[in-house]
């Protein structure tokens, strides 16, 4: 990628081939071109890059969080205070969203502070390309990174580092004074966005269509009580907007503008698209512990950032056959409350391998009707990691006569089995062979395990022949 | 408060059986004022009864009350892995009508066991709250909904305040509550004695199971303790686990004991 800077024409990206041939962002053109012989070069596009940049953090506004904003020229900065538990916490966040971007074939990398500057510095140069700053970091994350993650002007930089200062940590140590005497205000304004002692309110995009609602006050306000009421007229108005257009809203956002230029946000979503002024404000209403008025609230914005049609549905009259209760806002109100991946359906998967016999589906997916076969028993508790048990047992195919399971051990006075389950060759090639054989024990006081020994008790080539206890029978 | 006034309704309802059987009206309108004092008028005292007439007679009103609130705990390591209580709660939940609403602290919970104990995935919401508090306030969320058939809610501890707004929330919708008691520690299972709103409070441990002439585990047992009723006595039974419709059924040793014996007898002389 070449741009033009000025009068010269330099390396504004290289992808990772090029960087192994040499080639760094920065360099002359023509430089790169005789380091390279037959190079391919395409002219930058700052415009159309920022406009892709654009459409990316619509995108990003729809599925993460409620405040999103470009961080031009190569960044997006997401307000995620009041979304993170709809993802089931920031880790898992972050994770999927990096994830999604990999899937779309995006190469991002992601940090998460306290801080639009901190996290700015810790995605760009962080060694973690998922990094969690802990709550109330302070400055010392931010010491070993290089200078160019305090975003200073082109130029600056290197002007620093001539003057010996290598990393974020050896500016911090200076005085102030005497290095914006030398570098100007941009250098100490700079510091202090990255440290958060300057606030740098975050301008979030809006895409044309969005359908939106305000309400801005006179005077502040800041009582619960008064932020419900003006919920239930904002979640009114917006009905009435989202009928006007035949939609029902999947995610909403209130923003509330405070006073000092802060933006305190919380999001919503729903499973099925939603139009009911009801059951829409108690949702809303449920996260208001979550707002910190502060010195109070001037401006409340609630949008519907994804509407989609309303379906309608015919309900069968009573006469004929009883109705099925609608749960679909006892799920909305739990996701809201617990992340929208803590509340599940199993459903069964045609395997013999007990951990993947089962895998979840969303809340409200239509039933099934499947079910797991049910010749053999199987345990109520079943624990994630099979936990190793030390057994005394006839090979190859009797059941133990005692096993010790967590220091304790155990008597078997009843038993049955062994039930044979074989590896799945066509998942990997390490279960090519391997086979565990269960065996459903009783022991004196009548508690009942599910164990297995891993392998067949003749060939070392089907299991390490130890023993494993991997569920409790009620 | 009410202690007084049950003491002078059983007094005025003596009274008025020595009287005449006809002021018999006066004791049944009384022991309505009581109800409604009570606050137990709210919902229809209506039951789902076990199935099994030992059981059901030793419950108010024959069975299970729903629109309540049942406590169940393991014995033993139960107390712990809560295995037999998990299962025990969903045969109950498995009978009833509707959705079930399982709240969890920690993902052990394995699905097809539960669809062995007669409830089907397709009727099973799970919810993984991470600590009690989470699941005490989805609980309470499921119970006032109504269009569930019964909430379950894996939780250590359960306090007086917390167990008399799950028990508030069953009464206003019918839907049949079940703190399924689960600790950390055996020596957090103490509190298992510490009184709660809760209508019924039930103990259930595993026993060895039903023997079988070859080698083999035969239906599985338990003992079931009902510790704690209101307005009946406790008792324990030894009962076999639940099978696929959610019903436990009493061991035939101790159920057809007479009629077998009728039965071996009439068998020997004929």
């Amino acid at each position: 990628m070449i741009g033009r800077e000025g009068n010269r024409r330099v390396v504004t990206a290289a992808d990772a081939a090029a960087q192994a041939a040499g080639l760094r962002p920065g360099m002359p053109a023509a430089k790169a071109q005789v380091l390279v012989p037959g190079l391919i070069v395409q002219d930058a596009d700052p415009a159309a890059d920022a406009e892709a940049l654009e459409r990316l953090a619509l995108w990003v506004l729809q599925r993460i969080a409620p405040i999103v904003a470009a961080d031009l020229p190569d960044g997006i900065v997401i307000d995620s205070t009041g979304a993170d538990h709809l993802h089931g916490g920031e880790e898992a966040m972050i994770e999927t969203l990096i994830g999604r971007l990999a899937m779309s074939g995006v190469t991002a990398r992601g940090a998460i502070a306290d801080i639009w500057g901190a996290a700015h510095a810790l995605a760009r140069f962080g060694a973690d390309p998922h990094f969690i700053a802990p709550p109330g970091h302070g400055a010392a994350l931010l010491n070993p990174l290089p200078l160019a993650a305090l975003r200073l002007p082109p130029g600056m930089a290197a002007e620093l580092r001539v003057l010996g200062f290598e990393s974020v940590g050896d500016l911090l140590a200076q005085p102030r004074a005497p290095l914006i005497l030398r570098f100007g205000p941009e250098l100490g304004r700079r510091i202090n966005q990255a440290l958060g002692e300057l606030a740098e309110p975050i301008e979030p995009v809006r895409s044309l269509d969005l359908i939106e609602v305000r309400r801005s006050f006179a005077e502040p306000i800041g009582a619960a009580e008064t932020i419900a009421r003006y919920v239930g007229t904002l979640v009114a108005q917006l009905c009435a907007a989202l009928e006007e257009k035949g939609l029902g809203a999947r995610r909403l956002d209130l923003l509330c503008h405070r006073v000092d230029n802060r933006i305190e946000a919380v999001r919503v979503g729903m499973a099925q698209p939603v139009r009911d002024i009801k059951r829409l404000t108690r949702l809303l209403c449920n996260q208001i512990e979550k707002i910190d008025p502060g010195f109070g609230i001037e401006l409340m914005a609630l949008a519907a950032t994804i509407a989609e049609p309303l379906q309608r549905r015919q309900i069968a009259s009573s006469l004929i056959e009883v109705a099925t209760p609608d749960i679909s806002d006892l799920v909305d109100t739990i996701a809201n409350r617990v992340g929208e991946r803590a509340i599940y359906r199993a459903a069964p998967v045609t395997s013999d391998v007990p951990e993947r016999s089962v895998c979840r589906i969303p809340a409200l997916s239509p039933d099934t009707g499947a079910a797991w076969p049910s010749h053999w028993p199987r345990p109520i508790r079943l624990f994630a990691h099979p936990e190793r048990i030390e057994a005394i047992a006839l090979l190859p195919d009797h059941p133990p006569v005692s096993f010790t399971w967590r220091g304790v051990r155990r008597r078997v006075k009843r038993a049955d089995g062994p039930e044979r389950i074989h590896a799945e060759w066509w998942k990997r090639d390490a279960e090519l062979a391997a086979i565990r054989d269960y065996f459903r024990v009783e022991d004196s006081a009548g508690e009942r395990y599910w164990i297995y020994r891993a392998g067949n008790g003749e060939d070392p080539e089907t299991g390490s022949h130890l023993w494993y206890l991997h569920g409790v029978f009620g | 408060m009410r202690t007084n006034i049950e003491h002078i309704t059983d007094r005025t309802a003596f009274k008025g059986l020595m009287r005449a059987s006809a002021s018999h009206s006066t004791v049944i309108e009384l022991r309505e004022r009581i109800a409604r004092l009570e606050g137990r008028s709210r919902c229809a005292k209506s039951v789902l009864p076990f199935g099994i007439p030992e059981l059901d007679a030793r419950l108010p009103g024959g069975g299970l009350a729903r629109g309540a609130l049942h406590e169940v705990a393991g014995g033993g390591n139960g107390a712990i892995d809560g295995a037999a209580a998990a299962l025990f709660a969903a045969g109950i939940a498995g009978r009833t009508t509707g959705k079930t609403l399982w709240c969890i602290a920690k993902p052990d919970l394995f699905a097809p066991a539960l669809a062995q104990a007669g409830l089907a995935a397709d009727r099973v919401v799970y919810v993984e709250a991470g600590d009690d508090k989470t699941v005490l306030a989805c609980m309470e969320e499921g119970l006032r909904h109504g269009g569930l058939g019964a909430v379950v809610g894996e939780i250590a501890r359960l306090q007086m305040t917390a167990s008399r707004r799950l028990q508030l929330a069953a009464e206003g919708t019918g839907s049949i509550g079940i703190a399924l008691r689960r600790w950390r520690r055996h020596t957090d299972a103490y509190d298992f004695g510490v009184q709660t709103a809760a209508r019924t409070r039930w103990r259930v441990s595993v026993i060895p199971s039903e023997t079988l002439p070859v080698p083999g585990i035969g239906r599985h047992r338990w003992l079931v303790e009902l510790a704690h009723v209101k307005g009946a006595e406790s008792a324990d039974f030894e009962v076999e686990a639940c099978d696929e419709q959610g019903c436990l059924a009493l061991p035939a040793e101790l159920a057809d004991r007479p009629a077998a014996a009728e039965g071996w007898r009439r068998g020997a002389s004929g």
